[in-house]
């Protein structure tokens, strides 16, 4: 190399240097966050971007498929302080399975996350329904979407009623497995009992998705905390303190012989309240909030 | 100093015999034709809508110039031979494509004018027009120097999309530079959106990947203030200033590479 050309590639090399080093001036010195900007949706008419997207309408769905986590998954890092709090996520979602009405794992997405209360999800079971409704207009013949909408209906909805016609539907579908048919007729008996639930995130657990089967195993890991919870919570009221001493793991341990401070299934502390005793998941570990458990049928 | 300027006047002499001027025919003729079916339509914004219009239009057409006139900056001349004729002549290959560039954003810049009165002139007989009930509902004046601001921007950018069109010039096909410089365009435009990447992955390494990517592809975003200045939203100085100086080092370096690449080709 001559050194001219050296002297000019380096010279490239200080003006590139010193362009980075003003953006990174500029951001710092007049930072241009605008809150508005996350919650922009360009298009909201599914069939109006689908005539837009000419023929690259499935790539556009993956554009929007990856803008739905992007928001989801922004939503869920940024915890309480979350601007937007999930309310593109369903207009997202919406779009995506519009351009691509076979874009499976948008609708299951939904259907898990869309239902969650918050800070997990924005708490719309009715959104997840709906995304799953219609899924089932382009593949009626697909037994886990009847199966999702009645696992909405059952841990969401706590409408024991619906989730058992949506379980005889999935058990009607071909191919579906025949525990289908029991579980509808239990919800039909009982209404709820945590096996049913463990159980319904056991299959779910199976599935080939890795986000799908780290959010039912962080459910297993809630109904574990819930059992031991339970059984805590006799041994709290069998071994009660004096008469005006609060409640304390210390105090318990030694009044029930317990080898030390309870931790839930992920190890972290249980709380215990001073004053009524209750005993719960602490607020630091990762599995609070805590879901709502259904009750059983009266 | 002097051959940088007689290549510069003979682009902008050849993009006027190319019939660049038209463009800002067309732009003239869609300003007084949109502003007059706006009116008819829209009801109280028809001045913010000339606004938008005016700025995306002045945006879209300078794009259309600097990525179609830019990319056939060098490979033009090698593609017509003149390039062995014009070595030849007492002007160093550096000169040949500052030069080659300067001319070109003379010709933008003469385009950027134009275009930036048409719309004042467009807003003027909309203020004149307009009873002053119905102009004090809007967010900015309707002759709002502001939108210079945005102008200036725009010019900037325009400028930097002409380097990335000239740097591809120097070592690609003409419909292969257009092709690279218009994806550059478009993820310039969405750079911002890998700046804040760690607040979406939780993955250290991909965050850090789309810093970096964020450092090194063209900032496009920065020099889109046009909706804050239509809302008489504030765009500060400092923040022009530093936005024209990233440009301007950014133009810099893509011309010193694309200097470096061309006096390394070999025309024998």
């Amino acid at each position: 190399m001559r050194q001219k050309d050296l002297g000019i590639a380096v010279m490239a090399g200080v003006a590139f240097a010193a362009a980075i080093s003003i953006q990174i001036a500029r951001d710092r010195w007049y930072p241009r966050d605008d809150p508005q900007r996350e919650q922009i949706l360009y298009v909201t008419s599914g069939p109006a971007l689908q005539r837009i997207a000419l023929s690259f309408d499935a790539v556009l769905a993956d554009v929007y498929w990856i803008r739905a986590i992007q928001h989801y998954g922004g939503d869920r890092l940024s915890g309480p302080t979350a601007q937007t709090k999930y309310t593109l996520l369903y207009p997202l979602l919406d779009l995506t399975t519009t351009l691509d009405p076979y874009f499976n794992i948008a609708y299951r997405f939904g259907a898990i996350f869309l239902s969650e209360a918050y800070p997990g999800g924005p708490g719309r079971p009715e959104q997840s329904v709906a995304l799953l409704r219609k899924a089932i207009t382009v593949m009626p013949h697909k037994w886990q979407y009847y199966h999702d909408i009645g696992f909405v209906y059952y841990w969401r909805l706590r409408d024991y009623q619906s989730a058992a016609v949506w379980f005889q539907r999935a058990a009607a579908q071909p191919n579906a497995p025949n525990w289908l048919t029991p579980l509808a007729a239990s919800m039909l008996v009982r209404g709820n009992d945590r096996a049913a639930a463990r159980f319904l995130w056991q299959q779910i657990a199976k599935s080939e998705e890795a986000w799908l089967r780290r959010s039912a195993e962080r459910s297993l890991l809630q109904l574990q905390a819930l059992d031991q919870i339970d059984h805590l919570q006799a041994i709290v009221q069998k071994y009660p303190p004096a008469s005006g001493e609060p409640h304390t793991w210390s105090g318990l341990m030694k009044r029930a012989g317990l080898p030390g401070q309870p931790v839930d299934p992920v190890g972290m502390p249980y709380v215990l309240d001073p004053v009524t005793g209750r005993v719960r998941v602490s607020e630091q570990s990762p599995l609070s909030p805590m879901p709502e458990e259904p009750r059983p049928l009266q | 100093m002097r051959a940088v300027r007689v290549v510069a006047v003979n682009v902008f002499r050849e993009s006027v015999r190319d019939r660049v001027p038209y463009n800002l025919v067309l732009f003239a003729v869609l300003l007084i034709g949109s502003s007059y079916l706006i009116g008819q339509l829209t009801a109280g914004q028809d001045v913010k809508i000339i606004k938008d219009l005016g700025l995306a239009a002045t945006s879209v057409f300078g794009l259309f110039i600097a990525i179609f006139i830019g990319i056939g900056l060098v490979s033009k001349e090698v593609e017509r031979r003149s390039i062995y004729a014009l070595l030849s002549k007492p002007v160093s290959r550096a000169q040949f494509i500052i030069g080659k560039y300067a001319g070109l954003v003379l010709t933008l810049a003469v385009n950027v004018s134009v275009m930036a009165v048409a719309v004042y002139v467009i807003l003027g007989y909309m203020v004149w027009t307009e009873p002053p009930t119905i102009r004090a509902g809007w967010d900015a004046p309707g002759i709002d120097p502001a939108l210079l601001k945005a102008i200036f921007l725009i010019f900037i950018e325009l400028m930097l999309v002409t380097a990335i069109a000239l740097f591809f010039s120097t070592f690609s096909s003409p419909i292969l530079s257009a092709a690279m410089t218009f994806g550059l365009y478009v993820a310039g435009h969405f750079n911002s959106d890998l700046k804040n990447f760690e607040r979406v992955v939780s993955s250290k390494t991909a965050a850090r990947l789309a810093r970096g990517a964020y450092h090194i592809l063209p900032d496009l975003s920065a020099f889109d203030v046009k909706t804050e200045v239509v809302h008489g939203l504030p765009v500060t100085f400092g923040y022009l200033g530093s936005t024209a100086l990233y440009g301007l080092a950014y133009v810099a370096a893509l011309l010193l590479v694309s200097t470096f690449i061309f006096s390394r080709r070999d025309f024998k």
